[in-house]
């Protein structure tokens, strides 16, 4: 009844994830100016522990990079977010 | 063109609100004293801290937005600020001119709403 030509049958199809095109969200929506005092904005940059997400996975260029971590940085001094959180999530 | 800065700074929350104001008012005074334009003023009130300073959780948060004439001014300012012990955090930031475009249609955004809330209120 099976076809039994491939012995080995996954439970699930195994999804290899295609290689999502991963593209600046600033330069696509042409931001210029990050705000530090806007909390709710950055935490969207910072991991569960509060750490900046690296370039390689948010995927932004060098310069808005940059200016992320400045405002990261400075939201933190003026406590608006947290050096390090819990599930900030 | 002078540049435009904005401080940000965080009082203990064990005052009263008289003590909150007349600070305010003690730092802004000096501004003006020291011929400073203040562009926009701004009180986030009582808000939670991410992490306690000096043993307090919470803290009144103020903003002032302004043009000094030369840097002097910016530093005797921050020397007060330092000084008085009420103020647990301050941070200036000299805006760029990303900075201020946000800013300015932050603002008028923002009277836009208020006006039309009033038209359909």
């Amino acid at each position: 009844m099976a076809q039994g030509n491939s012995d080995v049958r996954y439970l699930t199809p195994i999804n290899i994830d295609t290689k999502k095109k991963k593209y600046c969200w600033f330069k696509k929506n042409r931001i210029r100016y990050i705000d530090y005092k806007d909390a709710n904005f950055l935490i969207k940059f910072v991991n569960e522990q509060g750490k900046i997400l690296p370039r390689r996975i948010t995927g932004t260029s060098l310069k808005y990079q940059r200016k992320i971590a400045q405002a990261v940085k400075r939201a933190r001094h003026i406590a608006l977010m947290p050096y390090v959180g819990d599930m900030l999530k | 063109m002078t540049n435009r800065y904005e401080t940000v700074f965080i009082m203990t929350p064990v005052l009263s609100d008289e003590q909150m104001k007349e600070t305010v008012q003690k730092h802004k005074k000096f501004m003006e004293d020291a011929g400073v334009k203040i562009f926009h003023e701004e009180s986030w009130g009582l808000r939670k801290l991410a992490y306690p300073i000096q043993k307090k959780s919470t803290g009144f948060y103020y903003l002032i937005e302004f043009e000094p004439e030369n840097s002097q001014v910016i530093k005797d300012m921050e020397l007060n600020l330092k000084r008085d012990e009420r103020i647990i955090r301050f941070l200036t930031v000299r805006m760029d001119k990303h900075a201020v475009i946000f800013n300015e249609n932050k603002r008028a955004k923002k009277k836009k709403q208020a006006a039309q809330n009033q038209a359909n209120a």
